[in-house]
């Protein structure tokens, strides 16, 4: 394979390529390192990828497992979803070119099949036959869902107080559901002092989080590739944790170094609920690292109040010349709106942070007009309905054309 | 005061095996002095520069210390503190 270490991305000490996370010497996280020194031949690597599955595994050369490229019509399949130009939200805002990476269209709906089709693929390599992990949602949705179709057993651990339809869609799938009295991060506590005790549990976000963390580089593979082997001028992305948006910088510079595509990593916008902005505060107050915080806000799948990647993630965005903007509950539901009625993508509150970004970052003039954008739209709106409740109105009326006419000759013209 | 420190497995081989270690001491820097004392190697491992670092946390009765007083927090008789490594998660 062409991974060849774990790295600790503090002090570069090396580690073999198992289920570890975090570095002895100095608790620093570990990093998949590659040799892609064999990759000479640009025009044969391109024509490998094209030729290769539509799903995630077509970069198999770019994702840590040691296998051959697994097989694609069984497991639940990751990725290769819609990258859409969206004129008419371009048009909305004032932009040149807008797109969007509709990531809501993987099998769970949201971009957590990426992270977890890896994770749970180099579980089962290193020898696991259980998958664990901490979430606020989508993650949930994802792992109980690649435990079935792979027919591992898995422990899903969420905050009590979770969106109903993230919940149903995660006990459907017959895992082993603990809802805990608390929020995100005492999830995730409860779960790195688990893991440390359950050694045949892979963690997916803990244990694997290496693994786990370099399926989000396919969401750059996936632009570079859809847009003809071209790299954007500027991609905006949700930040949780962090490891979306670093990993999706990591991609693009991958593709770069080994010749596949030409130019500079894109500016890199990261995109946060105000509620739950640690990384954003950082960012506007020049820290190179983020001061926890406990989150207040409807987008609970981007509420992770302590960011593990945070301090990367403010490192990304300044060496793009790009940055890191919040986003109030308000802006969220409309962000939620202004998507769904430009461009027929209905998105979750995550969706509705990174499009009112968008919108904030056109309104203060940080965009030119010549740059060509890409939004990652990370989740389902199915699955938030609450944010859109009471936000239009509708017309009840009996089965008459004199009801119906009645309604509308009384209705203010939308 | 005696205080019980727990150890994440990747500090266990460091200091014998063991899960956790006892402890004195009045704040939660007092207390980890104490545990550096007879264990002069975890204190490279948690600490740079006087503080701890940027990827530990440290938690009295489940709450992070950096929302309490960092390592001024005061402790009380019988306290637990846990050591956990910051850089797991991601929702
Ligand atoms: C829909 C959605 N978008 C974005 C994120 C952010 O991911 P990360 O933790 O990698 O920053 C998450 C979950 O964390 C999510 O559920
Ligand atoms: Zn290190």
């Amino acid at each position: 394979m062409a991974a060849k270490q774990l790295k600790c991305r503090e002090c570069g000490t090396e580690y073999p390529l198992e289920a570890r996370y975090v570095c002895s010497k100095c608790f620093g996280p570990l990093e998949v390192g590659y040799d892609h020194e064999h990759i000479t031949d640009v025009s044969e690597m391109r024509r490998r990828i094209q030729g290769g599955p539509q799903n995630i595994w077509r970069y198999h050369d770019f994702l840590p497992l040691e296998g051959p490229q697994p097989r694609t019509r069984t497991g639940l399949p990751a990725g290769c979803t819609p990258l859409i130009r969206a004129d008419r939200l371009a048009e909305r805002l004032g932009l040149g070119e807008v797109w969007v990476k509709n990531d809501a269209a993987n099998p769970t709906h949201s971009f957590k099949d990426r992270v977890v089709s890896v994770a749970a693929t180099r579980a089962r390599e290193l020898g696991f036959d259980t998958l664990a992990c901490a979430s606020t949602g989508n993650l949930a949705n994802s792992v109980a869902a690649h435990g079935a179709a792979l027919g591992m057993a898995s422990y899903v651990l969420i905050p009590a107080d979770l969106e109903e339809q993230k919940v149903l869609a995660t006990g459907v799938y017959g895992t082993n559901l603990v809802k805990v009295r608390g929020n995100y991060d005492d999830v995730n506590r409860l779960c790195t002092e688990l893991s440390g005790d359950r050694e045949n549990w892979a963690f997916v976000n803990i244990n694997m989080r290496p693994y786990y963390a370099e399926g989000s580089k396919t969401v750059s593979y996936e632009i570079a590739e859809q847009l003809g082997w071209e790299i954007p001028d500027r991609v905006v992305v949700p930040i949780a944790s962090g490891s979306l948006f670093t990993k999706i910088g990591k991609g693009f510079q991958e593709f770069i170094d080994v010749g596949l595509i030409d130019g500079d990593v894109p500016i890199m916008n990261g995109a946060q609920a105000t509620g739950c902005s640690p990384v954003a505060a950082a960012f506007r107050d020049g820290q190179d690292f983020c001061r926890p915080v406990k989150p207040h806000t409807i987008a609970k799948s981007l509420a992770i109040g302590n960011p593990a990647d945070g301090p990367y993630a403010l490192d990304l965005a300044r060496a793009t010349a790009g940055s890191i903007d919040s986003v109030n509950d308000q802006e969220i539901r409309a962000g939620i709106r202004l998507l769904a009625e430009t461009t027929g993508v209905f998105t979750e509150t995550a969706g509705g942070v990174t499009t009112a970004v968008l919108q904030k970052l056109a309104e203060t003039g940080a965009i030119g007009s010549d740059e060509r954008v890409v939004i990652v739209i990370t989740g389902e709106g199915l699955k938030t309905l609450d944010a859109v409740r009471h936000s239009f109105m509708d017309y009840e009326v009996d089965p008459t054309i004199e009801s119906f006419e009645q309604a509308f000759a009384g209705a203010v013209q939308v | 005061m005696a205080i019980t420190v727990k150890l994440p497995t990747q500090l266990r081989e460091t200091v014998g095996g063991v899960a956790s270690l006892q402890a004195e001491g009045a704040t939660v820097g007092e207390a980890l002095e104490s545990v550096f004392a007879s264990h002069g190697e975890l204190r490279d491992r948690l600490y740079q520069d006087g503080d701890l670092r940027r990827f530990v946390n440290v938690y009295l009765g489940g709450e992070d210390i950096r929302f309490l007083d960092g390592l001024k927090t005061a402790l009380p008789e019988g306290a637990e503190l846990t050591i956990l490594p910051a850089v797991a998660g991601g929702c």
